[in-house]
């Protein structure tokens, strides 16, 4: 080491060696070497970890990552209909103005004091979201819909102390895996036949699996294949006639114009904030919610941060808190509810941020329009020969299925053709939905306008002339 | 060194609620053209009217111009890392994140793709992750890497739900149902275990502060699954029998987890390989520079060694010599942890960092981590009430937990004290996970990243406070006076009857008495 030329690089000042010399004299230490003494020489990695050679100069990286990045193609250079738990929706600008400041940025976990505008933020998150979907609690964010689906019906099992959920067999293939994965080996989850017609649950089948083992009943509104679920208030009757719980996952840009769940009788409520402010981020731009009514015994069972306000020690001034620390595994370790710690608390900021813009009106526009155009373009596509859509009858939002099976050509093929004229076609359902071979989910939202409908719409009758 | 007159701003900022003036509008919306209108009408006919929203959400009207000023004035209310010198917050790498790591990730080459995109779109956010595992490889001395849990817990869970699966695809699911761990271990290790169904058995440290490896021993059993363990735990102190653990627990047939959230003092110096582990994760938020973000996104870079490749969650990343796919025929696959394929702008942030660094780099931030950390470990030995407890004259590696005990027991003033009175001076200082062990406890980890200048900035307000507590322990009692609001009232925060989670539970329980 002692023949190398010193490496002083830009993050790490203490390098200069004058300062290493003066601050190994005040340890008392001839090297660093010397502070590793506790490592036997057996644990001692002496090889050269092969990586590449510095590259200190910050244009010199800007420059290699660009180069990389250049070999994507984004959504924003191209025409894209990909939903399927990661959309494409306008982010305001106020909202990367937030998430990008350094001080939200690069905060952690300070406490109430010097991180006051941290907790304030999420608690004004929790408080809008707890608006749009008429309940009293939310959580500050966990991962993602999955983790908050999966959260959800343990929760729902810590309640009633049963160890089984029905789950719609519509629900999102990454949701199931994660939620089997999260379950497993603690509580089964079994799934609920959908009706091929209107592609809601059948409720006979719901009403026939639902047993005193069963904890709640969990689906999703609008499904992950895009349709409304019209029998939310049958389904939770069914669940709470059994001594269960209704646990719902649900689109949160839906809820201006389409009843909360807590409307239909949903205890649980779940689903994520991406829409709500976040770019796609190639599926990093994922945040969770979950939110039940102000009941203790819904309340302790969450896993994650709550925070509340609180008054202070100064009239007329605000603190905020934890809610029930001691319920979390971070309070109790193995002894708490499931576990915390960090997540995705920047998006909920920015979440926040987007519902403080938006207001109802925004948030009645961006529903109205978002149905507005999805009907738009069921109809343009269902003009064309051959095609089947919506593949299910029940009204949609968002998304919908295209049946492709009747023009010969599958959606490999089609996507394709589709990608040569810059369009990303919808995701192919097949491999995870064996009876929707052929099928493609396609997303229209507000950001899409009547031409970039109309030209998918010529795109696809000229692949499939 | 005379400490700087801090004060943080103090906007006695509103709740977002008040300030709603009705009519009022932050963003417009995509419009719909009329071509659209005439086609379909209102869109929201084809609803049922049982599931139309009748009353619209109350959230508040705004301006955009008063939205943009409310969240600038709370971020002013927010003490980032990039503001002070963040040393306080032991345990969790608050480190520099480079701003050209921030740029890039903020690129639309990065921000606007789509995790469905064609691969062949996709190639060079594929190759972001690819290399990025090869780099944890050769880090870590393990053979693959999963980059989809989003944060250090999450990977713990994924390392617990390989255990499960592995064990379940021998045979042994139903008889192996403990998991081992450490008290000074994150308490995620002990948690996330507890949620895949595990009996959790924590062994607790000797005198020296490491593991009481004679209870391990008498812990180990056929009903032994695995262990899940930090190393240095949260004391600093680098545990030299750590492959005679790791040999103890697979000797009973368990897998062995190493908990690396925190691997800055050692990146370069040993590896979990050499230690015996068969598992381990890295929090790119930690040591890989990328930022906190108040709490996430995250990412827990998941790695294990070929016997268990065909655990790790779907898809990886591969290369074909020709291009990057996604592979998802893992056999024993325990499916998914995270939609997608993890925080992407973290990767790619990561990714930026090491390149910059470089072996050497890496090498560097670790031996320099080490030198801070040894250095507050020798200024705070002689800050009066403080101590650092286990392993007296041993060097740590890079943090410490130390003790208030004797400034409480000689002035009263607790850590949380100490704590509230740093934030008049611009600081944060972390106590411990619970249970505290250690009593009255603070941990300092004072990475790479802060001169120092800095540090020695830092160090002078822990010692003036301490000083102040001998002479005026109400004066830190009262603390903080400089901060944005005062003393919290906990009365609210565990009465059902009281605590107010949201805006509108507030309404309703405390409305009226306002």
């Amino acid at each position: 080491m002692s023949d190398e030329k010193p490496f002083i690089h830009p993050y790490i000042p203490n390098s200069v060696p004058g300062v290493k010399e003066q601050m190994l004299r005040e340890i008392g230490v001839q090297s660093v070497d010397e502070l590793y003494a506790d490592i036997p020489e057996r644990l001692r990695f002496r090889g050269r970890m092969d990586l590449p050679e510095p590259m200190p100069s910050e244009a010199a990286l800007k420059r290699h990552v660009e180069t990389i990045l250049s070999r994507n193609r984004s959504c924003a250079e191209s025409l894209s209909f990909l939903g399927g738990g990661c959309w494409p929706h306008y982010v305001p600008a106020v909202c990367d103005e937030i998430n990008r400041r350094s001080e939200f940025l690069t905060a952690y976990a300070g406490e109430p004091y010097e991180d006051h505008g941290r907790f304030q933020a999420l608690f004004e998150y929790e408080s809008l979201m707890a608006e749009l979907l008429d309940l009293d609690v939310v959580n500050v964010p966990t991962f993602d819909w999955c983790q908050a689906a999966s959260t959800s019906v343990r929760m729902a099992g810590r309640i009633t102390k049963r160890n089984e959920a029905l789950v719609a067999d519509t629900a999102g293939p990454d949701r199931l895996r994660v939620m089997q994965n999260y379950c497993r080996g603690v509580m089964s989850l079994v799934p609920v036949r959908h009706d091929p017609a209107t592609g809601g649950m059948d409720l006979e089948d719901l009403a026939a699996k639902f047993t005193d083992r069963t904890a709640a009943v969990y689906f999703e509104n609008p499904s992950y294949l895009g349709f409304l679920e019209t029998q939310g208030t049958q389904a939770s009757g069914i669940a709470h006639a059994r001594g269960g719980l209704c646990v719902v996952g649900v689109d949160p840009v839906s809820l201006g114009v389409i009843a909360p769940p807590s409307h239909y009788g949903a205890d649980i409520v779940c689903g994520d904030i991406q829409p709500l402010g976040m770019h796609m981020n190639f599926g990093g731009g994922q945040a969770g919610f979950i939110a039940t009514r102000d009941d203790e015994r819904f309340v302790m069972e969450y896993p994650s941060r709550l925070f509340g306000i609180a008054k202070t020690a100064v009239e007329g001034e605000w603190g905020f808190g934890d809610v029930a620390y001691d319920r979390t595994s971070f309070g109790v370790r193995e002894k708490g509810k499931e576990f915390v710690g960090t997540a995705a608390a920047l998006w909920g900021i920015t979440a926040g941020v987007y519902l403080a813009l938006m207001g109802p009106q925004g948030m009645r526009e961006l529903g109205q329009h978002i149905l507005q155009k999805s009907q738009y373009a069921i109809k343009k596509i269902a003009g064309l020969p051959g095609m089947k859509v919506p593949r299910f009858s029940s009204p949609h939002f968002k998304e919908f299925v295209v049946d492709f099976t009747a023009t010969g050509r599958t959606v490999a093929e089609v996507n394709r053709a589709l990608l040569e004229r810059r369009i990303f076609g919808g995701a192919d359902l097949g491999p995870d939905f064996p009876g929707l071979r052929g099928c493609a989910l396609f997303c229209v939202t507000e950001v899409h306008t009547k031409n970039d409908i109309d030209a998918l719409a010529a795109a696809l009758e000229e692949v499939l002339r | 060194m005379k400490p700087r007159a801090f004060h943080q701003a103090k906007w006695d900022e509103e709740v977002i609620f008040e300030l709603s003036a009705k009519g009022e509008r932050g963003i417009i919306v995509s419009p719909v053209e009329k071509g659209i209108e005439d086609e379909v009408g209102d869109g929201i006919s084809a609803v049922p009217d049982s599931l139309r929203r009748k009353v619209p959400p109350a959230l508040p009207e705004i301006s955009q111009m008063r939205v943009l000023k409310h969240y600038l004035r709370l971020s002013q209310h927010t003490l980032g890392a990039d503001l002070n010198v963040d040393i306080g917050q032991g345990t969790c790498t608050v480190k520099y994140n480079p701003k050209i790591n921030d740029a890039l990730a903020a690129s639309p080459k990065a921000s606007e793709i789509h995790p469905l995109q064609d691969e062949s779109t996709v190639q060079g956010a594929l190759e972001i992750i690819y290399r990025t595992d090869l780099f944890m490889r050769e880090i870590s001395g393990l053979d693959r890497f999963s980059f989809q849990p989003a944060s250090g817990s999450a990977a713990i869970l994924a390392m617990a739900s390989i255990i499960q699966a592995w064990h379940e695809s021998r045979g042994e699911g139903k008889t192996r149902d403990e998991v081992l761990t450490t008290i000074f271990s994150h308490p995620s290790d002990a948690a996330a275990a507890a949620v895949k169904g595990y009996k959790v058995v924590t062994i607790y440290q000797t005198e020296d502060g490491l593991p009481d490896i004679e209870a391990l021993k008498r812990a180990v059993s056929a009903r032994t699954a695995g262990l899940l363990i930090t190393n240095p735990e949260d004391t600093g102190i680098f545990n030299p029998k750590i492959d005679e653990i790791t040999g103890i627990v697979r000797a009973a047939g368990g897998l062995c987890g190493y908990d690396q959230a925190n691997a800055n003092g050692i990146l370069g110096v040993t590896r979990a390989r050499e230690a015996g582990f068969d598992m381990c994760f890295f929090n790119l938020h930690k040591t890989f520079g990328t930022p906190h973000g108040c709490g996430g996104p995250a990412c827990g870079a998941l790695g294990v060694v070929r016997e268990l490749t065909d655990y790790l969650p779907v898809p990886v990343v591969d290369f074909d010599g020709e291009k990057y796919v996604l592979r998802r025929d893992l056999k024993h696959t325990i499916g998914k942890v995270r939609s997608f394929y993890g925080v992407f702008p973290a990767i790619l942030r990561a990714y930026a960092w090491i390149m910059s660094l470089g072996e050497r780099g890496l090498r560097e931030a670790a031996n320099v981590a080490v030198l801070n950390n040894n250095y507050v470990l020798e200024k705070i030995k002689k800050i009066r009430g403080a101590s650092a407890p286990f392993a007296p004259g041993r060097h740590r590696i890079e943090q410490v937990r130390y003790s208030w005990e004797t400034l409480t027991k000689d002035t009263g003033v607790t850590t949380e004290d100490v704590s509230l009175r740093m934030a008049d001076f611009g600081f944060h200082l972390w106590s411990s996970h619970h249970p505290f062990i250690v009593p009255e406890p603070f941990t300092i980890e004072p990475t790479e990243s802060y001169s120092k200048t800095e540090i020695d900035e830092y160090l002078a307000v822990l010692k003036q406070i301490s000083e102040e507590a001998y002479r005026d322990p109400a004066k830190v009692k009262g603390a903080p006076y400089r901060s944005v609001v005062h003393r919290i009232d906990q009365a609210w925060f565990d009465d059902p009857a009281k605590w107010a989670i949201t805006w509108r539970a507030y309404l309703k329980k405390h409305g009226n008495s306002d």
